[in-house]
């Protein structure tokens, strides 16, 4: 976690204020939720408490917390209140691997009479050399905490609704797991930040011993060499959210809520942050693989470092800047998918079942295999060719 | 070491959501009902008869059976995925490229065998 103390100490607060980030991410994504899918019905939504109903999450909270606690007599009392709690944890682990920004340099700075040597701190939870193998593990462990809901609340809609869920969600993990080959083959790193480096700059590749280089404003996105993969990763990750439309979960019609069936108040309301914090890992990670991350268009990092360098004279600052501009800009692309997810959730109708896991197993799986067989080949033929 | 980090991380999202249980305890207290339709599991307004651990499809199993065998091949795709760009630098491509295409005959011969023998059906 670092070398001295200054540095566990500054890593530590970081991995608290993502996690503080997440959890504040939510009511508000929750309140856009509302307001969208008003705006989509031509709807108000909630638009009393404050200005435009942002005051109703404040409402929420509070009223989430005069909830009576209560556990129905047939419950697993054990892994009913667990669960919850894991369920915070996945989606949070997962999400601090993902970068937000460039790194931010410290000089060599004098303190308590003593030096404290440069630092690099890298705007993310921690820096995983494995971040991709990382992530998909981690937050796989989601469906760990479903059935430990569905299983300990004792009533039968909650067990179908685990159990579906659970099947769902390793039923698309084959499909997220394969589109990503294609993208590792491109990047050839499993490091998240060594990936959104591979993709500064104009649109450039090898072909045949030349390099050819597309304008200046075409950015060398993923989405551009990875279409295929990008549409798979973008359409499985819904399914591992549970979101519509596949959230036969929790299908209303069907099983009431699904695997909280059993739950109120704020258990409920950590259900509801773990889902929405898959959410989140959803987003970053797309705009990591296939839109470029943090990075600006047409601006590479070392422009825009020149640049906030020549406004402030520490390294420090210049670099603190740069970090802003790039987290202002992943924030952009990252609110974007946001925006994306509740769309979609208000256009499409939800699939049944049976036409869920088709679509999983006949129709995702073997697109994603031959996205990864196209890859490799066309990366051999351009590579290879001398 | 990021591996601090994780663990660090896992034990205070765990001591946040159990101290986040606890205050909505104390602050939510107790209501006067408590009558037993009320310490009922849900049931659509009818007095519950069907115990949960009821019988469940088999099909829940086959799925996680077949998931665990391609999820295990696909796993094995990753670390072949990150060293063939050095494969073909080292002029050594063909033979990676056409191993991996062999492992991958194996996996759709597979894929297709289990929807041809209708393992994938849901009715």
């Amino acid at each position: 976690m670092g070398s001295d103390i200054f540095e566990i100490t500054v890593n530590c607060i970081k991995l608290v204020l993502v996690f503080v980030m997440m959890v504040q991410a939510v009511p508000i994504l929750v309140w856009l939720e509302r307001r969208g899918s008003a705006f989509i019905q031509n709807r108000f939504g909630p638009n009393r408490v404050g200005p435009l109903g942002l005051m109703q999450l404040l409402a929420d909270a509070v009223k989430f917390l005069k909830k009576e606690d209560f556990a129905p007599d047939r419950a697993v009392r054990s892994l009913f209140y667990a669960a919850p709690v894991f369920a915070l944890i996945p989606a949070t682990l997962a999400y601090c691997a993902i970068p937000m920004a460039s790194p931010i340099l410290v000089e060599a700075f004098e303190m308590f009479g003593q030096s404290w040597g440069p630092y690099t701190f890298r705007v993310q939870g921690y820096d995983m050399n494995v971040g991709i193998v990382f992530i998909l593990g981690v937050s796989s462990l989601a469906a760990y905490t479903i059935l430990m809901a569905g299983w300990g609340s004792g009533s039968k809609f909650s067990l179908l609704g685990a159990l579906r869920a659970s099947a769902q969600i390793i039923s698309y993990e084959l499909a997220l797991g394969l589109s990503i080959v294609g993208v590792i083959l491109l990047y050839g790193t499993f490091n998240l930040s060594e990936m959104i480096n591979a993709q500064t700059g104009p649109l450039q590749f090898v072909a045949f011993g030349h390099t050819i280089t597309g304008p200046w404003w075409f950015p060398n996105w993923g989405i551009f060499f990875q279409p295929l993969a990008f549409i798979i990763f973008f359409a499985a990750t819904f399914a591992e959210s549970n979101r519509l439309p596949f959230d036969l979960a929790e299908g209303e019609a069907e099983l009431v809520a699904g695997f909280h069936t059993e739950y109120g108040g704020f258990k409920m309301l950590m259900f509801f942050i773990g889902e929405y914090g898959h959410m989140m890992i959803a987003a970053g990670l797309v705009t990591t693989f296939f839109l470029g991350g943090y990075l600006i268009p047409g601006v590479t990092p070392e422009e825009l470092h020149s640049w906030t360098a020549s406004i402030t004279s520490s390294e420090a600052g210049a670099t603190g800047l740069a970090a802003l501009i790039h987290f202002l800009m992943y924030n952009v692309k990252f609110g974007f998918l946001l925006w994306v997810f509740i769309w979609v959730r208000w256009t499409l109708p939800r699939f049944r079942y049976d036409q869920l896991m088709d679509l999983g197993w006949k129709t995702m799986l073997p697109w994603a295999l031959g996205n990864t067989i196209a890859t490799a080949v066309v990366i051999f033929i351009l590579q290879g060719w001398q | 070491m990021p591996l601090g980090g994780v663990i660090f991380l896992a034990i205070f999202i765990a001591l946040f959501g159990t101290a986040l249980i606890f205050i909505a305890r104390a602050i939510g207290g107790r209501r006067m009902n408590n009558s037993q339709a009320k310490r009922d599991v849900y049931e659509c307004g009818i007095p519950g008869e069907e115990k949960s651990d009821t019988k469940i499809s088999v099909k829940f199993y086959l799925t996680a059976i077949l998931f665990i065998l391609f999820d295990i091949e696909i796993i094995f795709m990753y670390p072949w995925a990150i060293t063939f760009k050095d494969f073909i630098a080292q002029g050594s491509g063909l033979f990676v490229l056409g191993s991996m295409g062999i492992f991958l005959l194996i996996f759709i011969y597979g894929l297709f065998w289990e929807i041809k023998s209708k393992a994938l059906e849901w009715d």
